[in-house]
């Protein structure tokens, strides 16, 4: 298709995988981090939302280099390999997604934190005087209310691991099939001076961050409209 | 003392810089109106009561105790309905989502449900409104299903935050019959905040009258606001709101006569079948006092009673306090006259005096 060589595709397909199950695991990591951010009164909350914003001020070189030990063979991520006869966890698939996974995660956390503030007490309160307990007012009131934030939240953070560079570099390095994602490819081909891949590539990539912002702006309107 | 269904509330502590200590017991049915000024803990009480907010205290309701020391159950497990100030509707669900919302929307059917989802259409006039979304109604249309909501949620007990403040006045009396009728029909006791006396003069059948955090009354509404003891007496519109009973109806003039205890009298209004319970409002401005009976006057009603108590109101006026019938064993009904009155007819405690009560004056609730 379109002459590209296969490679490209083994590309594409593994970056739209890693942002798939980055996204998956965050909106379920994510969730009840937003809902705790959003809801305790603990003094302390707001250090913990720094240490979840702590990705979007650091290098990615930063970030890597602790991942990089962590998840190396001497780390808990190495002892946790073992468990399955691998040496380490950095330089796989696996240790992308734990990596993206941190990286993204003020790009999810935010937005839905953000939502269920907005949602309030109210609606939560009419919810518990209608005998819902707790869990189901979360799942029929809340999630259902924030869903702007959750939707948000999900396509920033898909948009964000199909960006990620820095990160991936350091602790994925550049193994195709297991850890070589788009815009490492991109890289490749720049040093390796294939100009006519890194354009199409860097092109399609282009095309895809404006459909991103794009629709997401329009359905914030749309939902925004709904709402009133 | 206290009967096996009432309902006993008694919290204290604090919230922000604001102390609350109150502490009353009301009667397991009818309306209960948490009357006061703004800021004074109305609303405390009703989310303490509800489980909302939690202070230390003791709640029980019909002898089921949902607040004591070391017990304290969660709002969820409180069968009360809350009406909130402002509707707080799903915006997510249909109206008929929001109605249905305490039973998972299903229709509720069977013995735990003695309120049934048709009265509660029939009651509040919501049958056309059901397939709607909540954000193409009115304000009043919003109260309104959230009062259904909160019924259909099959309460114990119904809990009411000014549930019409936020409305303006043409909705409020469109509100206002629904909430006659509902304390018509329903059996469950109904405690309603509010700071506005009107509401409560139609509405309540027990008044909690609180200031600061504390209450200062509670007793049958009637009780409380003839007592000169209490700052209600005294205010520029007080009155007193008193059980009735619809008699003949005289269709030339348009007027009803109705009994009070101790008394009747002749109402404009419109014809009610005979023994129909309503409320006639007398307010003190509008009893005149004489001590004979007069000649031919324009005032319909005029009804022998008691002197019971006066309490000077400022330099010039006096509030009294008046037992209706022959031998003052009626209702308490309230007067305010001048001073200068008062001295010129001889009053006392105990004079038997004539009450004129224009008819133009009387309102219902």
């Amino acid at each position: 298709m379109l002459g590209l060589s296969s490679d490209i595709w083994t590309s594409v397909r593994l970056t739209i995988e890693l942002a798939a199950v980055t996204t998956l695991i965050l909106l379920v990591v994510g969730t009840p981090v937003a809902w705790w951010l959003a809801r305790s009164k603990a003094h302390w909350k707001e250090a913990v939302a720094a240490v979840v914003a702590l990705p979007l001020v650091l290098p990615p070189t930063v970030l890597g280099f602790y991942l990089l030990i962590v998840l190396g063979p001497n780390g808990p991520g190495g002892a946790l390999a073992s468990l399955w006869g691998a040496r380490t966890l950095a330089f796989t698939f696996e240790g992308l997604v734990i990596g993206s996974v941190i990286y993204s995660l003020p790009f999810v956390v935010q937005p839905i934190r953000n939502a269920f503030e907005a949602v309030g007490e109210r609606p939560l309160e009419v919810a518990a005087t209608l005998r819902a307990t707790p869990w189901r007012a979360f799942w029929s009131v809340a999630v259902p209310l924030a869903r702007p934030g959750f939707l948000t939240g999900a396509v920033l953070g898909f948009a964000h691991t199909v960006g990620e560079f820095g990160v991936v570099l350091m602790i994925g390095g550049n193994v195709p099939g297991e850890t070589k994602v788009l815009s490492v490819a991109i890289y490749d081909f720049v040093e390796t001076l294939r100009w006519r891949e890194a354009n199409i590539l860097s092109l399609g990539m282009v095309i895809f961050a404006f459909a991103v912002i794009l629709s997401m702006t329009l359905i914030e309107k749309r939902m925004r409209k709904v709402r009133q | 003392m206290t009967a096996p269904g009432d309902i006993e509330a008694e919290f204290s502590g604090t919230l922000g810089a604001f102390r609350l200590d109150a502490s009353f017991t009301a009667p397991g049915s009818g309306i209960t109106a948490l009357f006061g000024p703004s800021g004074c803990g109305k609303t405390s009480v009703l989310r303490c009561i509800a489980g909302l907010t939690r202070l230390a205290g003791r709640c029980s309701v019909a002898g089921a105790v949902w607040q004591d020391e070391g017990r304290f159950l969660p709002p969820h497990r409180r069968p009360v309905g809350y009406v909130f100030q402002e509707a707080s509707l799903f915006p997510h669900l249909s109206v008929r989502g929001n109605l249905l919302y305490a039973h998972r929307g299903k229709v509720p059917t069977g013995s735990d449900a003695p309120i049934s989802f048709d009265d509660v259409i029939e009651l509040l006039g919501l049958a056309s409104l059901i397939p709607r979304a909540p954000q193409h109604l009115s304000g009043g249309e919003r109260q309104r299903v959230a009062i259904g909501r909160a019924l259909l949620s099959q309460p114990r007990l119904l809990l009411m935050d000014e549930p019409l403040s936020a409305l303006d006045l043409a909705t409020r009396e469109e509100i206002l019959p629904f909430l006659e009728r509902l304390h018509e029909t329903l059996a469950i006791p109904v405690f309603y905040v509010t700071h506005e006396i009107g509401e409560v003069e139609r509405l309540a059948d027990h008044l909690v009258f609180m200031q600061a955090g504390r209450v200062v009354a509670a007793g049958p509404l009637t009780e409380l606001q003839s007592d000169i003891g209490l700052p209600l007496a005294f205010s520029r519109d007080a009155a007193v709101s008193l059980p009735a009973t619809a008699g003949d109806y005289d269709p030339a003039y348009g007027l009803l006569k109705v009994e009070v205890d101790g008394a009747s009298l002749l109402v404009p209004g419109r014809s009610h079948p005979a023994g129909t319970r309503l409320r006639l409002r007398i307010r003190a401005a509008d009893v005149s006092l004489t001590t004979a009976p007069p000649g031919p006057t324009s005032i319909l009603n005029v009804l022998p009673a008691v002197i019971a108590e006066e309490r000077p109101l400022g330099e010039t006026e006096k509030v009294v306090v008046l037992r209706l019938g022959v031998s003052g064993q009626g209702s308490r009904v309230l007067a305010r006259i001048t001073r200068r009155s008062w001295d010129a007819l001889g009053l006392a405690v105990g004079t038997k005096i004539h009450a004129q009560i224009k008819s133009a004056a009387l309102a219902w609730g």
